[in-house]
């Protein structure tokens, strides 16, 4: 007896378009299978992180916080995904876009215009793209496999916004925390709807729209899409393989550095140690959960925000750790990867004298 | 056939085999024998039923009817593995190798049993000095010719001691001198009473090499012969065919100005199975049809490739189209200036099987005039237009108006493939294998729109395996083998005997042809 993955003649588009939910439903089921092993009363847990964050003012502003960077980093790697280049580093572009746009403050402490603000946005951008540049130049020249080469520049970018933050870019008043100066006036970004939501949030949906438009109607849309499902059609259509994966290394490098310096020039307000619980990395489950449609994106960040949020009052209500939310992470991803191949294949039960693979 | 003496019977006998694929019989009523000690040669193009049949007595494929006979008893050969187990060894033309094992480690991948590195490196070094097939076990995989990578197959067969070799057409990928080393090793083996089952479709190979050889046309035996009282023109004419004369007159068009120049067209191999092309000269013109017949692996894609432009030639002035020379250009330059392309592959290259119609009427039709593009945005309702069009006016039949190019039948997407070049009227159109696996209803619609396009005054080059088909339309026909291209004979005056000899090789240039391959192999 053995299992195989037969290929299905037919996609169903309605099946398609199921799919997440079903993931979401599945994970939310069992979720409440681990609360109850747990001891927990499965239906409180389950309200506690899932909807109690949406019963507050507090919490909804907090959720757009979160929302935000995810959809920023999702989009972009959604766009990274449909033409197939794997960029698993968001984290590292996000963390240098961080350090780059920092630059203005601890450099400039005293400059205060609005071209501050736009400096260091401009700069966060280019510090994502250009650390982005890295895995596309090693793939594009040595064929080295980006998976490899993003993911393992996350822990460079890591290690050296610590040195920073630790050694030379550490706030001289600042009572040797590792942390640098205070940002201040143009150095923040303005908030919008109460005190909190920041302007992150808004460049985030435009991005998703700018996308959602480049990728259904423009001729750049149609390369990706090409790129990623027909390689030899899109090289006969007349695009270049290594021009595509330049511009979803940069672009996604791009969009996670913003999110980078929006994070730091929002919430935070200066430059710390840890930059990020782990967005970049997050927004890649955003991106496959969003259907790699910008449009889901947004409805995917918001879905994963609740995860983060759903941690932390799981945490304070129910007294299970805020690791919990990485769980449901990792479940929601798995369960989006398992509905996807079950659209695509279905499972066949081979029974009795099974053909053995032919060594060639 | 009544019960033979023990002792008396061959080794493997297979007998009225027929293989069935839906109504087209791969395999009709074959019947072969092989004794030990015997390099027997299947002979026949492509198509012919050569791969069927070896993969039947491989074990990969159970025959519609007939019967296998091993050593006198009749046997079912299940599965590849109960043919190793039997004695049947085979070296594939394209074979799998990790580039980043040893030789000993890929060996040791592929034999059952328990690992033992050491023992095996010196069984490996043993029979691979025995035979003549030098092999260092311990090199990776990754730094050797293919001729080599090659010789890891032929030792790992040697280690289970086969009683019948199979070898799919192993001199495609070598170089001479690899070839003759070969040569001496199939000898050698041969004297020590193992079989030897040779799938080739070079006469030159067959006469140096084979006992016996037993022709294919059509999945039919068409002769049994002993290759040393034939001569290549026998052997030529048989593996052709003597049944396809019906050379179609021509109505004698007006041929104009040169539109396709060639002029010493080099290009390197495609992957480790690729051929290169060397100096290839051709001129197409206004108004006539040239074909390029030849066995597939010939150099074929990498000609193609490097026409259409998705390789850039070696020179700019390689390749001239009208005046201009575009050997450097990409292919939506070369499209722009009037040229029209059709791949071999329908899907995955010629269109993306899960994009619509529309989408893949985008796909080479983005940047030559039909205004699909302006500044950056795609125009769908444009592209739809010319997909009905095309569907319209080429037949294609399709159960939406705007289906994914998948969903439609081979012959109708190739119609579809065809017509979107056709539709803009090219001046110069390059197609692969116009005709490869459809139906004969779309194989005239598209054969007779290429002979339209001609009469309307471009040039069209066609590169085809089918011989029919070229006969059926070109005015002049040249052959490629190992990247080689012969001169362009008119068509009234070529016999099919003369292209046989031609795609054979007979006018390969030897001299220069060693050095070009590049992958000599060192000891």
């Amino acid at each position: 007896m053995k299992l195989i993955l037969e290929k299905r003649p037919q996609r169903s588009a309605k099946m398609a378009l199921l799919s997440p939910l079903l993931a979401i439903a599945l994970t939310v089921f069992f979720g409440g299978v681990i609360f109850a092993l747990l001891g927990l009363n499965p239906l409180r847990a389950l309200y506690v992180y899932f909807l109690e964050p949406l019963t507050s003012w507090w919490s909804i502003q907090e959720l757009v916080i979160k929302a935000a960077p995810l959809v920023l980093i999702g989009v972009g790697l959604a766009v990274c995904f449909e033409a197939k280049v794997w960029n698993i580093g968001a984290e590292g572009q996000l963390t240098m876009g961080a350090l780059a746009g920092s630059m203005i403050p601890v450099f400039f402490t005293g400059w205060q215009s609005p071209l501050t603000l736009v400096a260091m946005l401009v700069l966060g951008i280019i510090g994502g793209a250009l650390f982005g540049a890295i895995p596309a130049f090693l793939k594009t020249r040595f064929n080295a496999n980006e998976i490899l080469t993003s993911l393992m520049l996350v822990y460079v970018a890591g290690y050296l916004a610590d040195w920073l933050v630790r050694g030379p870019w550490r706030d001289p008043d600042g009572f040797n925390f590792p942390k640098s100066v205070n940002f201040e006036g143009w150095q923040v970004l303005p908030t919008i709807f109460g005190d909190r939501i920041h302007i992150g949030a808004i460049l985030a949906v435009a991005a998703a729209l700018v996308l959602a438009f480049v990728m259904a109607k423009t001729l750049k849309g149609f390369e990706i899409r090409i790129m990623g499902n027909a390689p030899r059609a899109g090289m006969f259509s007349g695009f270049s393989p290594k021009k595509t994966v330049w511009f979803a290394m940069l672009l996604s490098g791009g969009l996670a550095g913003l999110a980078g310096i929006c994070e730091i020039a929002g919430p935070a307000g200066h430059l710390q140690p840890l930059i990020s619980p782990g967005y970049g990395f997050t927004a890649i489950i955003v991106a496959f959960l969003g259907r790699l449609n910008p449009i889901g994106v947004i409805f995917a960040g918001v879905m994963l925000a609740i995860s983060y949020l759903g941690g932390e009052s799981a945490q304070i209500d129910l007294g299970v750790s805020a690791r919990i939310s990485q769980v449901f992470q990792g479940m929601l991803l798995f369960f989006i990867l398992a509905c996807d191949t079950l659209i695509l294949y279905r499972i066949k039960l081979l029974s009795g004298g099974s053909r053995k693979v032919t060594g060639a | 056939m009544p019960q033979e003496a023990q002792n008396a019977a061959p080794l493997l006998e297979v007998r009225n085999i027929t293989k069935m694929y839906g109504d087209l019989a791969a395999n009709s009523d074959v019947s072969l024998s092989i004794d030990e000690g015997e390099i027997h040669a299947l002979l026949g193009e492509n198509g012919a039923g050569k791969s069927t049949l070896v993969k039947v007595i491989y074990g990969s494929l159970q025959p519609t009817s007939g019967e296998v006979w091993w050593q006198g008893k009749k046997i079912t050969i299940a599965n590849p593995a109960a043919a190793r187990e039997l004695g049947v060894g085979m070296v594939f033309q394209h074979f799998s190798l990790f580039d980043a094992l040893t030789v000993a480690e890929n060996i040791a991948l592929a034999l059952p049993g328990k690992l033992d590195l050491a023992g095996l490196s010196e069984k490996i070094s043993r029979v691979s000095k025995d035979y003549g097939l030098p092999l260092e076990p311990t090199a990776h995989v990754a730094d050797l010719s293919v001729g080599e990578r090659q010789r890891i197959e032929i030792v790992r067969c040697l280690l289970q001691e086969p009683k019948l070799l199979i070898m799919d057409e192993p001199t495609a990928v070598l170089t001479p001198q690899e070839a003759d080393q070969l040569f001496l090793t199939l000898d050698r083996l041969a004297e020590e009473g193992c079989a030897v089952l040779y799938i080739s479709h070079r006469l030159d190979e067959i006469k140096r090499l084979c006992h016996h050889a037993t022709i294919l046309r059509h999945g039919k035996v068409v002769a049994d012969v002993d290759p040393q009282e034939e001569t290549a023109n026998s052997l030529a004419s048989l593996m052709v065919g003597a049944d396809i004369h019906t050379i179609s007159a021509k109505s004698g068009r007006e041929t104009g100005a040169v539109i396709l120049g060639i002029n010493n067209l080099n290009a390197p191999a495609d992957g480790p199975f690729g051929v290169a092309l060397k100096n290839i000269q051709l001129d197409v013109r206004a108004g006539e049809i040239v074909a390029v017949a030849g066995v597939a692996g010939n150099g074929q894609g990498e000609f193609f490739d490097a026409l259409s432009g998705e390789v850039a030639a070696n020179t700019s002035q390689a390749v001239k189209f009208l005046d201009t020379e575009v050997g450097h250009l990409g292919i939506i330059k070369r499209r722009k200036l009037g040229a029209a392309f059709v791949p071999e592959e329908r899907l995955g290259h010629g269109a993306v099987p899960e994009f619509s119609l529309s989408d893949n009427v985008i796909l080479t039709r983005h940047a030559t005039g039909d205004d699909i593009v302006a500044s950056g945005v795609v125009k769908n309702v444009i592209a739809d237009d010319i997909q009905t069009r095309i569907s319209d006016d080429f037949d294609v039949r399709k159960a939406l108006p705007d289906p994914e190019a998948r969903s439609l039948s081979g012959g109708n997407l190739q119609k579809f493939v065809v017509g979107r070049e056709l539709d803009r009227d090219p001046k110069l159109l390059v197609i692969n294998q116009p005709t490869w696996g459809v139906d004969a209803g779309a194989a005239a619609l598209i054969r007779q729109a290429i002979i339209d396009l001609a009469a309307r005054g471009s040039a069209v080059l066609i590169i085809s395996q089918d011989l029919d088909e070229i006969f059926e339309v070109a005015d002049r026909i040249a052959v490629v083998s190992r990247g080689q291209l012969s001169d362009a004979r008119p068509a009234t005056e070529l016999s099919l005997e003369e292209i046989g000899m031609m795609m054979a090789g007979s006018h390969e240039k030897n001299s220069d042809h060693d050095s070009d391959r590049g992958e000599v192999a060192s000891a």
